[in-house]
């Protein structure tokens, strides 16, 4: 019998999904806070949000740059752009950069407060539970006295108040707490379900490009909560594994977090990377840095180069993983949007990182130009929930796809 | 009990200089207007569940939902409530044209005559 109403019609979708999955395949791992039904929608309007700016609004930025932008400015100037930030005081005349940026500013703001919002209502349980998980743990090295470097304490880092440091009670970790819930917010999704795509995608790599590198101590600078040292403390089990970073509350829940996924092997230290006197010479098989020299300074990054320097055993690797520098050959529009998150998002010297020889500052510092190595990571995720950045062609959200340029040096 | 207050931290600024690409007040009005967005997500969302966990234990079917039509009285009161919620939202047009039929002076105007002795 066929009829044109069954009794229990499927719902038909208008078109295949292709958005981000529910919130709820994040990993809960032991120092998650609890969070409600309306909690967890926000999260989800909000991986959709940046999702729709970057696949369904952010393309119209490039048209309006083809069709009036450009032509403008030829037409008025005489001649074509000499620079990004020529293309990017062009684009900020226009409508569509401007409601897409305006779009995409608010877009932040409003996932910072529905992570706070979070955290900050069982702040008291959720430092208490990393106190219990933490105290008398001596894999955790903080040093209050640690000067805090300019680069951090000059603002905050992806419009995230308090950045990594500040601590609105003792022992606070809902600053970290709050970046780890958000993350699948940001990205839409695609950083996989414990926000480790990248260090997995590292592991990865490291097993590939140098299958005969049994690591026996690892250092990882600029660690931020550990959500990308974990998969690697992982992925080399018998490696003890060293992660720096300045912010305390950072390092407080990374081993807390880390320990409740049942990761043992990674002491979190507090230091400043451009300092780390207190670790020996030729001490680490393996160093890295994933998405954080942009988050440094010139002053700094020569002075963090020759530590790695100091700090690798000859044979050792050193790599950092970041966004792709600005060459000759990427065309002035993409770095200029490329750009976005360093005068919009208080990521200020994103700009001024992405611009130099990367390669000639680890000439030297010591490196062989024969011994650098370079490569590309794309986000390691688990494909049958997560959209998977290496496959995804669609979406290009410039500075914020999840896939990477690896640059380093064998010592 | 902690200090931390959620109701005012949640929303706090971070540190650095804001920029805006529109004019501010268009600016702040997409703002708000995005987090009105999201929080009839959120109810969508809720009410979603909801459906489904009432299909689900057999307390309707969502074709059920679908094909519901209101009695007159239903629709009635269903369109009062939204006559009234319309007359809530746009307020300050229904002001506005009032305010087009009269002759007022401002309360500073009004002061200064009440002042008057």
């Amino acid at each position: 019998m066929s009829s044109l109403v069954s009794d229990k019609p499927k719902a038909q979708p208008a078109r295949p999904y292709d958005g981000p999955p529910d919130y709820r395949v994040v990993g809960q791992h032991g120092m998650y806070p609890q969070l409600s039904h309306d909690e967890i929608s926000r999260f989800n309007f909000l991986a959709h949000m940046n999702r729709h700016l970057s696949t369904q609004i952010m393309p119209g930025v490039k048209e309006a740059f083809d069709a009036r932008v450009e032509p403008k400015f030829i037409a008025t100037q005489g001649r074509g752009f000499k620079d990004r930030h020529e293309v990017r005081k062009a684009l900020l005349k226009d409508p569509m950069f401007q409601w897409w940026s305006a779009l995409r500013r608010a877009t932040m703001e409003t996932r910072q407060q529905a992570g706070r919002w979070v955290t900050l209502r069982q702040a008291d349980h959720l430092n208490a539970k990393a106190k219990a998980l933490t105290e008398h743990d001596q894999r955790l090295k903080l040093n209050p006295d640690l000067p805090l470097p300019r680069y951090v304490e000059a603002i905050d880092h992806h419009c995230m108040p308090g950045s990594y440091h500040t601590e609105l009670a003792e022992g606070d970790v809902t600053g970290p707490c709050n970046y780890d819930i958000g993350i699948f917010a940001t990205t839409g999704g695609m950083l996989g379900r414990y926000n480790d795509g990248g260090g997995q995608a590292i592991a990865a790599w490291v097993k590939e490009a140098l299958p005969d590198l049994k690591p026996k101590r690892i250092l990882d600078i600029g660690a931020g909560l550990g959500h990308n040292v974990v998969p690697i403390a992982q992925a080399f089990p018998e490696a003890e594994v060293v992660a720096v970073d300045v912010g305390a509350p950072m390092l407080r829940y990374g081993l807390a977090r880390a320990k409740t996924m049942g990761v043992e092997n990674i002491t979190f230290v507090q230091g400043d990377v451009s300092d780390l006197s207190d670790l020996a010479d030729e001490s680490f098989d393996m160093i890295h840095s994933c998405m954080f020299l942009h988050e440094t300074s010139y002053a700094s990054m020569p002075k963090i180069f020759a530590e790695t320097h100091r700090l690798l055993k000859p044979g050792g690797i050193v790599f950092h993983v970041e966004q792709p520098q600005y060459t000759p050959e990427m065309p002035l529009f993409e770095q200029a949007m490329r750009d976005w998150d360093a005068f919009y998002n208080n990521e200020p010297f994103w700009t001024k990182m992405h611009e130099v020889d990367l390669d000639s500052w680890m000439v030297a510092a010591g490196f062989a130009p024969d011994k650098l190595i370079h490569g590309g990571v794309a986000a390691v995720v688990d494909p049958d929930v997560f959209p998977q950045a290496a496959q995804d062609t669609k979406q290009e959200d410039y500075g914020r796809k999840a896939a990477w340029h690896v640059v380093g040096a064998v010592k | 009990m902690s200090k931390i207050d959620p109701l005012v931290l949640a929303g706090a600024k971070s540190k650095g200089k804001r920029p805006y690409f529109l004019d501010t007040d268009v600016e702040r009005l997409t703002n708000i207007v995005l987090v009105l967005a999201q929080e009839l997500a959120v109810v969508r969302e809720r009410t979603d569940t909801l459906e489904r966990l009432l299909e689900q234990s057999g307390v309707l079917t969502r074709q059920e939902i679908e094909t519901f039509t209101p009695t007159k009285q239903q629709a009635d009161e269903r369109g009062a409530w939204t006559q009234e919620y319309l007359a809530r939202v746009f307020r300050v047009l229904q002001q506005e044209r009032e305010a087009l039929q009269a002759q007022e002076a401002s309360s500073e105007e009004v002061a200064d005559e009440l002042a008057k002795v």
